[in-house]
């Protein structure tokens, strides 16, 4: 994991001192809320329905034990004793008090966290891929250039007043688990003909009220020009980017507008000035970073095998492994989404224990995921039954990750001030309504958001769910056939909306249809792709 | 022409008043400009040697276009003064500075002593631009 060194460490403290000056401010009066408000939001906090919330950075997903523990106590300290995982793959809390705002950045800062440029209109807390460094597909682990992005954004002189937010996602493997294709700047690390290492740039992509799909506009990026690339994108992007409407303020309408190819021009116009101003950071510096993400001392010949005895466990271990690409270890999703849940919440003993459980298992390191889930990536085969049952004493052995009721919510009426709907009691009536019948319905992504800016991802879920206000009243439209891998689509609009209740018996009636269509080993989503929308429309409403 | 209320600078301040961007091409004695975020500052290059002042205008400080202006004047060697003028506060002062405004003239004055202190912010900085800041990478590097 990148341990800061001191230049890191003063920044964030000085960053620490700045908000505190500014909060002092603020709360003296002498700082208006209009020209606080955006310095507030650079630092991570909102003003919600009821409270203050504040988004604490995971820069690319990855926690260190000493880290997590921290989360934990800082939900006790400053919570009510919970934190919330977003799709950023970071945590949030929802019960914050102005005023305590600086001391737990400062707390944060003790372990090397902050809440820097997790709102606003700047650089977003780059995400990555959750298996980062354990999948058996990779080509190389993604977070030494996602932690080079991480220095060259944080504080940006030039691009603290963008459009709009703008968020960055870097993977490199084929299997796109962070929905690369869905960001502003969507970067795959790539080996070209010659064998060497670079990064495939997508710029325009997102979800929002206008979903798009990022286009390719640079194949193949050299490692010693990818700040300078970036740099150029998103001066392109602050200098044209529509500012007349927040609604067509992203990337993706710029780029949408100008068409990938005129973009691409300038782009590169940009790029070939940029070149002559000496911003890149010597290879060197990658090096130094990609040393501090060092493989953990793994054991060689351990056994591969897994006591299977218990079909509790075994089922856990089929749903809620994946492969690891060393022998004898297995990377392991702890599933926030128990039965009736809230998606993505973990209350601050869990957050604890998982801490505890990632030291003495998973070489003192964890991750968070886009799907509100918590990662270990490097477990022993043999350690995973001790694992489990610690897990299971603490309400954390779902065993459902990728089905049904691995459900991504946003947090929507409950405390959102922009949403139209509530998303978490949807959430929970759907992962009620299913439980136990994961096995029949395999994989299914199902994915609400309680209003149009799409924080649920509900464009991208095989199943989604959009709340709508409908005179007054809250209403759920129904989408099908979305998806954020390497296969990324946008699910389409099934038809008229319905009330809450109404939404759940209408994915009863999809999943019917899949089932009664399902040929061989298809997913929903095959099924759904292969008959198209009539069948199901037809059942719905017919 | 707006008065600067913070100045980096030693030469006398320019005193002929600021003409648009669009009308600067066509009067070959001015010496002062004034952006607006919606103007392409690449406009100015050829001119360059004939500025003595840019005033770049932030009619609302979250309109961020004028960093990107400042910055493509100083890369193209642009030595003037450049003068931050509009909805600018303390917030926005050590950012400017970095993208290569060395004058400042909000609307709203600005305390002193807060002022001092916002340019003093970041002990090291991780991106270099023109203002010669070594960045953190070369000081980890040389
Ligand atoms: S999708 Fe809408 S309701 Fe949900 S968190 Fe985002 S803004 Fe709020």
């Amino acid at each position: 994991m990148y341990k800061y060194d001191t230049y890191d460490q003063a920044m964030v403290d000085a960053r620490v001192a700045e908000f505190r000056d500014q909060v002092h401010r603020r709360l003296d009066g002498s700082l208006p809320e209009d020209k606080f408000r955006p310095l507030r939001l650079m630092n991570g906090l909102y003003l919600q329905l009821h409270a203050y919330m504040l988004r604490v950075a995971v820069p690319y997903g990855t926690l260190s034990s000493a880290q997590m523990r921290v989360l934990g106590d800082i939900a006790d300290k400053y919570d009510r004793g919970y934190g919330h995982f977003t799709t950023r793959q970071n945590i949030q809390y929802n019960w914050i008090k102005l005023e305590d705002a600086p001391d737990i950045l400062a707390d944060l800062a003790k372990v090397e966290m902050h809440a820097i440029q997790t709102s606003g209109n700047c650089i977003r807390n780059i995400s990555s891929d959750q298996y980062a460094g354990a999948a058996a597909d990779e080509l190389v682990d993604p977070r030494p250039y996602a932690e080079l992005l991480r220095q060259w954004s944080s504080f940006h002189p030039e691009f603290s007043y963008l459009p709009r937010k703008f968020k960055i996602a870097v993977i490199a493997s084929a299997t796109d688990r962070a929905a690369m294709r869905l960001h502003d700047i969507g970067i795959e690390i790539v080996k070209n003909d010659k064998g060497e290492i670079g990064a495939a740039f997508y710029v325009g992509g997102g979800m929002g009220r206008t979903p798009m799909i990022a286009p390719c506009i640079n194949a193949f990026v050299p490692l010693d020009q990818l700040v300078t690339y970036s740099e150029a994108c998103l001066r392109v992007y602050n200098r044209y980017g529509r500012r007349d409407n927040k609604y067509k303020a992203r990337i993706k309408i710029l780029v949408h507008e100008l068409g990938k190819k005129e973009y691409t021009r300038q782009v590169e116009a940009e790029f070939a000035h940029l070149l002559t101003q000496g911003i890149e950071p010597p290879l060197a510096e990658l090096e130094r970073i990609k040393a501090q993400f060092a493989d953990p001392a793994f054991e060689s010949g351990l056994t591969d095998s897994v006591d299977r005895s218990d079909p509790d466990f075994a089922l856990w271990v089929d749903r809620n492994t994946a492969a690891h690409r060393v022998p004898g270890y297995a990377i392991v999703t702890i599933s926030l989404k128990p039965v009736g849940g809230i998606p993505g919440d973990a209350s601050a003993d869990q957050i604890r224990l998982m801490a505890d459980l990632a030291k003495e298992y998973a070489f003192d390191e964890l991750r968070v995921t886009h799907a509100q889930n918590i990662v270990l990536a490097h477990v022993k085969k043999a350690d995973l039954h001790a694992l489990w049952t610690r897990l299971d004493e603490a309400g954390l052995s779902t065993a459902n990750l990728d089905t049904i009721g691995d459900i991504i919510a946003c947090p929507g009426l409950d405390y959102c001030s922009l949403a139209n709907a509530r998303s978490i009691p949807v959430a929970q009536k759907i992962s009620e309504r299913f439980a136990g019948r994961e096995g029949e319905l395999g994989e299914i992504k199902l994915k609400i958001s309680g209003c149009i800016n799409a924080c649920g991802h509900h464009h991208a879920g095989h199943i989604g769910i959009l709340g709508v206000d409908r005179k007054g009243v809250e209403n759920y439209q129904l989408l099908l056939g979305g998806s954020e891998g390497a296969d990324t689509s946008l699910g389409q609009i099934t038809g008229p909306g319905f009330d809450e209740d109404g939404i759940v018996g209408a994915i009863e009636t999809a999943t019917g249809v899949y089932l009664a269509n399902k040929e061989g080993e298809e997913r929903f989503l095959d099924t759904y792709r292969r008959i198209g929308m009539a069948p199901f429309k037809e059942a719905i409403y017919g | 022409m707006v008065e600067a209320q913070i100045r980096f600078r030693d030469d006398e301040p320019v005193g002929d008043p600021a003409v648009t961007a669009d009308s600067f091409g066509d009067q070959t004695n001015a010496s002062a400009v004034r952006i607006e975020p919606g103007d392409d500052a690449r406009a100015l290059l050829p001119h360059l040697d004939r500025i003595r002042l840019v005033e770049v205008n932030f009619p609302g400080f979250g309109d961020g276009r004028g960093y990107s202006a400042a910055r493509i004047l100083r890369e193209a060697g642009y030595a003037g003064e450049l003068r931050a003028v509009g909805d600018v506060a303390v917030d926005q002062l050590n950012a400017l500075r970095r993208c290569g405004f060395d004058a400042f003239a909000p609307e709203v004055p600005m305390n002193p002593a807060d002022a001092e202190r916002a340019f003093a912010t970041w002990p090291d900085v991780y991106q270099p631009t023109t203002d010669g800041r070594a960045p953190i990478w070369k000081l980890r590097h040389g």
